[in-house]
């Protein structure tokens, strides 16, 4: 073709191909958009009945000494209270354990065994929280708990937190194994070339370096926890209500056994103006504490990425 | 320890392997070509094992003390794994084994009762890409000497360290930074002081200046020089010009196929001082690689 003889017709292409492609662009954006709008929904619909909440009850009761919604009283700190108990105990069990596997799996099981044990540990993950909570109710309460602490409740939220952990270890031990994995093999290499054993190299070099990872992990694993609505609403007691307190061997209330005890049966809702609402009011909270989490998380793991 | 002549090395040890006979052309050899120098390794007879393919086969030479020693040849022709035996980092690898010996001073390091750690305590390695550890310029020198039990001046031993590997004026006012902000040729210097901190008696360097400028390359060079007076030497090198510049002794793998596998393994074709080497081979397959008619 000679040189500057050409016209913009020629390199436009075909113009059905075009309108298809724009088409094919619409539809992914739609699918992409309405996920979108669906979150977007969610928090309207809270917000707008949390206002109906905070606009109807009156604001002390906010502040009262225990969570009793079809009394009137909404005592925000005994289930805020309640979920970081059992979140707490979560954690103690959940995070030592989840990295310990972690560490286990990246840095000393053979690659036979990494590949058996990492996809157990994922179906472990999948286990459906009613049978830990079960679980938690029927075994860990009284064989676990009640032994140690002999004027423990039948429900506690001790055994609830334990179950919780349980639930939550194999999520850290596979975000953080991820983690280490991550570490890249040079740096192993040149610890263990500068004569220092596998311990020392897994604590001082592959662990800090994989800190961020790991802290992500754990805020991960913590978020789940705080949402865990089964296990806590079958093992914690307190599914009326509960009074404001922070002894794990007793019966307590999270926000989440707190909405689920609102959410099911028509007649537990009923009751004082509010009571209803109280729910989304407990939902926008949960949803602002684990968003706040997931963003945590997600900057940590960007530092990861980042370095390497 | 004083490292003993190459004729001595033929005096049996425990639980040794037999001796192959291809030991005594090798030290024939050496015996007229290499007169009374310390030897630091004798490998004899190795080969190298990935499951089961053979990588390396039947390597046998000498590795003199304060001098640079360099292992050339076409990729995969086993030199990394010939290195890596030399400080037992091929013990990383999963289903690697070895064969044969690789005397340390008359010792063989995989002897059971040799405790790898200990190995590498006093041979230290420089890799290929520059792996400083994500800490600052300060720990990553004093992390070794730390592990090792180091009791003295940690502070002096960071400076002596970073002079020796000339990086101390570049560095000496920002120690407590991050190794990782360094440029590439200062990271490898880094890594080459780390590694001295250990007060090694070997360096090995597994082609130490592949990631790096002409400019870094020749203050990497440079150093070595430095340090060969304190330190032997092993560096392996795709580049030729760079082994003919620094060092003395040459060895040149080439990759050979194997009748019953697919695979090639590393072979040793030639070990001779690197004049004779580039200049006069004796081999036809190490003069066509160096004259650049092969690989």
């Amino acid at each position: 073709m000679t040189s500057g003889a050409i016209d913009i017709g020629a390199l436009q292409g075909s113009p059905q191909r075009r309108r298809r492609e724009s088409l094919i662009l619409r539809a992914f954006q739609l699918a992409a958009a309405l996920s979108v709008l669906i979150s977007a929904g969610i928090v309207f619909s809270l917000l707008g009945e949390a206002i109906v909440f905070l606009s109807n009850v009156d604001l002390s009761q906010l502040f009262a000494g225990g969570w009793y919604p079809r009394r009137g009283e909404f005592g925000i700190a005994t289930i805020v209270t309640g979920t970081m108990v059992v979140t707490l105990v979560g954690m103690v069990v959940a995070a030592p354990l989840g990295l310990a596997a972690a560490v286990y799996l990246s840095e000393y099981a053979k690659p036979r065994v990494r590949r058996t044990v990492k996809p157990i540990l994922e179906i472990l993950a999948g286990i459906p929280s009613v049978v830990i909570g079960f679980f938690a109710l029927t075994w860990i309460s009284p064989e676990v708990i009640q032994r140690f602490f002999n004027d423990a409740s039948a429900f506690n939220m001790a055994a609830a937190g334990l179950g919780v952990g349980i639930l939550v270890t194999p999520l850290v031990a596979s975000v953080a194994e991820d983690a280490l994995r991550s570490v890249p093999q040079a740096l192993r290499e040149a610890s263990v070339g500068m004569g220092a054993r596998k311990r020392t190299t897994t604590l001082q070099i592959v662990l800090p370096a994989a800190v961020s990872g790991i802290v992500a992990a754990f805020i991960i694993g913590m978020s789940r926890a705080i949402g865990e609505t089964m296990v806590v609403a079958i093992a914690a007691g307190g599914t009326g209500g509960s009074a404001f307190t922070v002894d794990p061997t007793g019966p307590g209330q999270t926000m989440t056994a707190a909405m689920t005890a609102l959410a099911v049966g028509s007649d537990q809702v009923r009751g004082t103006d509010g009571t209803f609402q109280s729910l989304f009011f407990v939902g926008l909270l949960l949803f602002f504490i684990t968003l706040t989490l997931n963003i945590l998380s997600e900057r940590f793991v960007r530092r990861v990425r980042q370095k390497y | 320890m004083k490292a003993m002549d190459a004729g001595t090395l033929t005096e049996p040890r425990e639980g040794l392997h037999a001796r192959p006979h291809i030991e005594v052309e090798v030290q024939q050899q050496s015996e007229r070509q290499l007169p009374s120098r310390d030897v630091v390794f004798s490998i004899r007879d190795l080969s190298v094992y990935y499951g089961g393919f053979k990588a390396v086969r039947n390597v046998s030479l000498d590795i003199f003390q304060n001098q640079i020693t360099a292992l050339i040849g076409p990729s995969g022709c086993g030199k990394t794994t010939m290195i890596r035996c030399l400080n037992r980092m091929n013990d990383l690898i999963e289903n690697a084994r070895v064969d044969g010996e690789v005397l340390y001073h008359g010792v063989n390091l995989y002897d059971k009762r040799v405790d790898a750690v200990e190995v590498r305590r006093r041979i230290g390695m420089v890799f290929q890409r520059p792996n400083p550890f994500p800490k600052s310029i300060y720990d990553n020198i004093t992390f070794g000497p730390k592990i090792a039990g180091f009791k003295g001046n940690m502070d002096e031993l960071v400076e002596q360290s970073l002079q020796k590997a000339a990086l101390w004026d570049e560095v000496k006012d920002r120690l407590k930074e991050s190794a990782w902000s360094l440029s590439g040729g200062q990271q490898q210097r880094l890594c080459i002081a780390r590694c001295v901190a250990v007060q090694p008696d070997v360096i090995l360097m597994d082609e130490p200046c592949s990631a790096l400028d002409p400019i870094a390359t020749a203050r990497v060079e440079d150093l070595m020089q430095d340090l060969k007076s304190e330190y032997s030497i092993v560096i392996v090198t795709h580049n030729m010009q760079q082994a003919a510049r620094v060092s003395e002794m040459t060895a040149f793998f080439t990759a050979e196929v194997q009748e019953d596998q697919d695979r090639r393994t590393g072979v040793l074709v030639e070990y001779d001082k690197t004049e004779q080497i580039f200049t006069n081979p004796s081999d036809e397959r190490t003069e066509n690689y160096v004259t650049g008619r092969f690989g």
